[in-house]
């Protein structure tokens, strides 16, 4: 078995535990190519099909192309597609592009808190019927309980100390002092009722497995990943006021596994283009512990 | 290309006592190979300068705040870096005690170790215990480096020592350590450079050490062993395929193989090895998670596992031996019910005798122990109330370890020694002993037979659908009431609302709620009343449990519709669609056999 074999192999496995083990399953799709990658591993599991709903939070302030090759995937794929959106903020105007809250604020407001409440039921949500590509108000308000997210180890310090199966209590909150162990093919699959569970498959992966699989597999990933022509492009994708295209020549996904494999990033974090991350020495580690993902 | 990049990362946990170094070890590792993204030891550095405090290598791999603040690393953190050779995940698995199960899941997930010693300092509890859990964890490469070699002057006499007295530790727990490397991680002695200081050293440098563990193989020569996560059935697009699904363990499989399914002892033969957008598979091996179609559809459960036919079999027993530390903040003890998984098998299981517990530090047994505590490392016998299929330790390491579940968290790891035969399960124990005190009525059962007219009888309903069943269930009650006879009918929701309110996991533990109808039908049956029951997806094992807690009364069993037992004969068996009247009358027909309703009464 190739490295990437081995790594596809524990994803569907995880992916094949969270199917058997929890009754409202959602997976989260950011349109990234982490999360792209994860909606092709669950295809692997389970032989072609997606048997659970995928959400997408739409913070209104994505880069439109990233809708837009949402919407064309969701209904090549023909996947039961979830949107959710702080409906409330961005009516108000309650948001970091509107001069109002800072970066790191906003990114709570309207991922964070958006995702809390789409996935509880609260708050209401749109859902795609994969015929005709129309969105329509959900007629569920079924509570998801298990959520598979695309987080990996390698990103960022905080997310090395993740478990495969992760609780997060009602508020969302983490305990990250005490997690409950991991061993052998055996993963804490039981939760007391209420609970909120992360499942994160791509915990084993890094950035350049994330590209070698998509060049294997041939992911379709949206092209803001490559540079246009003007020697710029996305290593990570987020709302276009606070993400900014790093310099590269890659045009495709060869040309970005060589870029990886060349070192050139290796002194460089993968999220350096996302803004909110820089404005407190722990940024993104705040953001998760409101639930951010 | 660059080979490093390609290479798959070999993963080592760092073990050891707290505080003897381990942090530090990795960051200067880290440092002296230039694995540091750029200025971060600098940075970190100047904070130290701002902050006055001495710089601990340590803070580099401090990426939480709060762990900053508190000056412990609190789990199982890895670290991504590599060398001239290849890539590397290091785990640093925290040495304080309450950190147990978080060195347990780093040290899982590792294919090699280094343990750390403070040569000042010397073995401590930690040590002994790391070096344990790991060889039970199934590591087998482990290198020791004794830490803080500047604090003793780099002295040789004091490195043998403690040489000489780990290596007979771990030659007792049946470890050869690959080798013991004398360091200051503080001053980079034999961490990348060759120390000046340790001229008599002759091994590897730490970085050498680390180049040098190989990759674990996956276990494709031993007998084939599929843990079946789950059957699918996934009907979008026309898919009509019934999918065997799971991860295989040990050995290979090839499209046609003949295969048994464990413990139901069903027998089939893969027409077809499934594996989405790639080629076709002919055969596949330890480690892949691929599906299989079967040639004849036969009814098999998620929790099964599939062997292959001409290979050694599992051992499929209720009772087994098992070695096992425990991480439970409650201890484990008698008389509770716990879930036990082992492979894709979720199981209750009981605690049936603890044999000897292990101080794992001084290697001594305590016997006569009752219970389990936290950390104790155990060997003790478990008990399910089903046969479960699974391999000792000897035969393979990857398919006799079991993990044990109490109130939802992992309490329990451990590994099947040895089946344990047994004349007498604990319920036939339980009955057995329930029977001699059984205080009989002063009224005999003939009189009451005489009384009511006819005989008691528990008859129970079982289908795949809990309505169907129950259609026949209250039909015959509604019938044997028209005729005057003493017939009661009880659902099992009423049981679970009532009788079953105060169980552990309600709805969970299927094995309790079937044990209570059970009692409860011992003692209608001897008030002389025809019980009547109704319930849904039972299988082998249910059903021969409600007999044995029923006895000495008798059981009729009636399936209604499709059956999937594996060996289990119901006393009748009627369809589904039959009319409920001619259902009832087949019913009647056999309790007149039975001589439960005597003839000359109707
Ligand atoms: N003198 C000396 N001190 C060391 C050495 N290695 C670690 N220390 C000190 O020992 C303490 C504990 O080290 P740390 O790496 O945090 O231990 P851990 O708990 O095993 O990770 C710190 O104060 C270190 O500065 C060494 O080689 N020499």
């Amino acid at each position: 078995m190739t490295h990437l074999d081995k790594l596809e192999a524990t994803s569907v496995h995880i992916f094949r535990e969270a199917y058997r083990d929890f009754k409202s399953l959602v997976m989260l799709w950011s349109i990234g190519k982490d999360s792209t990658v994860l909606l092709w591993l669950a295809r692997k599991a389970f032989f072609g099909h997606v048997p659970f709903p995928l959400m997408h939070i739409d913070t209104s302030y994505k880069i439109p192309a990233m809708i837009e090759f949402r919407d064309r995937l969701a209904r090549e794929l023909g996947l039961d597609l979830i949107v959710g959106q702080n409906r409330e903020a961005l009516a108000a105007k309650r948001t970091f592009p509107d001069g109002v809250l800072p970066r790191v604020a906003c990114c709570q407001a309207l991922k964070s808190e958006a995702l809390r409440h789409t996935l509880s039921g609260e708050w209401p949500r749109l859902r795609m019927d994969p015929a005709s590509g129309q969105y329509a108000a959900d007629k569920s308000s079924e509570k998801f309980t298990g959520v598979i997210v695309g987080a990996r180890a390698d990103e960022e310090g905080s997310r090395s100390k993740e478990r495969y199966f992760s609780a997060r209590d009602q508020q969302s909150e983490w305990d990250v002092g005490d997690q409950p162990p991991e061993l052998w093919k055996q993963y804490k699959t039981d939760f007391a009722p209420g609970t909120h569970v992360r499942i994160h498959p791509l915990l084993d992966w890094t950035e350049l497995n994330i590209w070698e699989y998509i060049e294997r597999e041939s992911i379709p990933v949206i092209s803001l990943y490559f540079n246009q022509g003007e020697g710029k492009r996305y290593r990570s994708l987020g709302c276009h006021p606070c993400t900014s295209p790093i310099d590269s020549d890659a045009r495709n996904v060869s040309e970005v596994i060589d870029e990886l494999r060349s070192g050139k990033f290796s002194d460089i974090a993968e999220r350096s283009g996302r803004e909110q991350d820089k404005e407190d020495s722990g940024g993104l580690e705040t953001l998760r512990r409101g639930g951010y993902m | 290309m660059k080979d490093t990049e390609t290479n798959e990362a070999i993963s080592i946990v760092m073990a050891g006592h707290v505080d003897h170094g381990k942090s530090t070890v990795i960051g200067r590792l880290l440092a002296d190979i230039n694995a540091l993204p750029k200025g971060k030891l600098e940075e970190i550095r100047a904070r130290c300068r701002r902050q006055a405090k001495p710089f601990e290598y340590a803070f580099l791999l401090d990426a939480l705040k709060d762990e900053q603040a508190q000056g412990i690393t609190i789990d199982a953190a890895r670290c991504f870096f590599r060398t001239a050779k290849r890539r590397y995940i290091l785990i640093d698995a925290p040495g304080h005690i309450e950190f147990l199960k978080n060195m347990i899941t780093g040290a899982s997930r590792a294919e090699a170790a280094l343990l750390v010693i403070d040569a000042r300092e010397g073995i401590q509890e930690n040590s002994k215990r790391h070096g344990y859990m790991m060889s039970m964890l199934g590591l087998r490469q482990l290198a020791v480096v004794v830490n803080k070699m500047d604090l003793v002057k780099y002295d040789r006499g004091v490195f043998e020592d403690i040489r000489k007295e780990y290596g007979d530790f771990l030659e007792r727990i049946g470890v050869q350590p690959l080798a013991f490397i004398p360091v200051s991680g503080m001053g980079g002695a034999n961490i990348a450079e060759r120390a000046p200081e340790t001229p008599w050293y002759d091994g590897p440098t730490v970085q050498e050490q680390i180049d040098s563990f190989e990759h674990r193989e996956f276990p494709s020569s031993l007998p084939f062993r599929l843990p079946i996560q789950d059957i699918y059935r996934f009907t979008e697009h026309n898919d009509d395929r019934r999918i065997v699904a799971g991860t295989i363990e040990t050995g290979t499989i090839a499209g046609g193989d003949a295969v048994t399914f464990l413990p139901s002892g069903k027998k089939s033969r893969i027409k077809s090895i499934e594996y989405f957008n790639g080629p076709v598979k002919q055969t596949a091996a330890a480690g892949e998670a691929p599906g299989f179609t079967l040639d004849t559809q036969v009814y098999i459960k998620p929790g099964e596992w599939m062997v292959k036919d001409g290979e050694p079999t599992m051992h499929t027993g209720t009772r087994f031996r098992v070695n096992m530390f425990w991480m439970g903040h409650a201890s484990m003890i008698k008389g509770r019910i716990y879930k036990l998984k082992l492979g894709a098998v979720r199981s209750p299981v009981k605690l049936i005798e603890v044999l000897t517990v292990l101080d794992a530090t001084e290697l001594t047994t305590v016997a006569n122990k009752e219970q389990v505590d936290r950390h104790d490392v155990a060997e003790v016998i478990l008990e399910t109330p089903k046969p479960i299929a699974f391999d000792t330790i000897d035969a393979s390491e990857y398919t006799g370890r079991l993990v044990i579940v109490d109130d939802y968290e992992i309490a329990g790891a451990g590994i099947v020694l040895s089946e344990v035969a047994t004349q007498e399960s604990s319920l036939e124990e339980h009955i057995r002993a329930r029977e001699i005190a059984w205080k009989n009525s002063s009224i005999a059962a003939h009189q009451r037979i005489k009384a009511y007219g006819h005989g008691a009888k528990f008859v129970v309903f079982s289908s795949l659908d809990t309505a169907v069943g129950e259609r026949f269930a209250r039909a015959l009650e509604r019938d044997l009431f028209d005729k005057h006879f003493k017939a009661y009918y009880l659902g099992m929701e009423n049981v679970a609302r009532g009788l079953d309110a105060d169980l552990q996991i309600p709805g969970e533990l299927r094995d309790d709620h079937i044990r209570r109808l059970g009692e409860l039908a011992r003692i209608l049956t001897d008030s002389g009343q025809i019980f009547i029951t109704s319930i849904s997806n039972v299988d082998d094992y249910d059903l021969k449990m409600l007999e044995l807690l029923n006895s000495p009364n008798e059981i009729l069993t009636i399936h209604v519709g499709e059956n999937r037992f594996d060996n289990f004969q119901p006393t009748l068996q009627l369809d589904a669609e039959s009319d409920t009247a001619a259902g009832i009358e087949a019913v009647c027909d056999l309790l007149r056999a039975k001589n439960v309703i005597l003839d000359y009464q109707i």
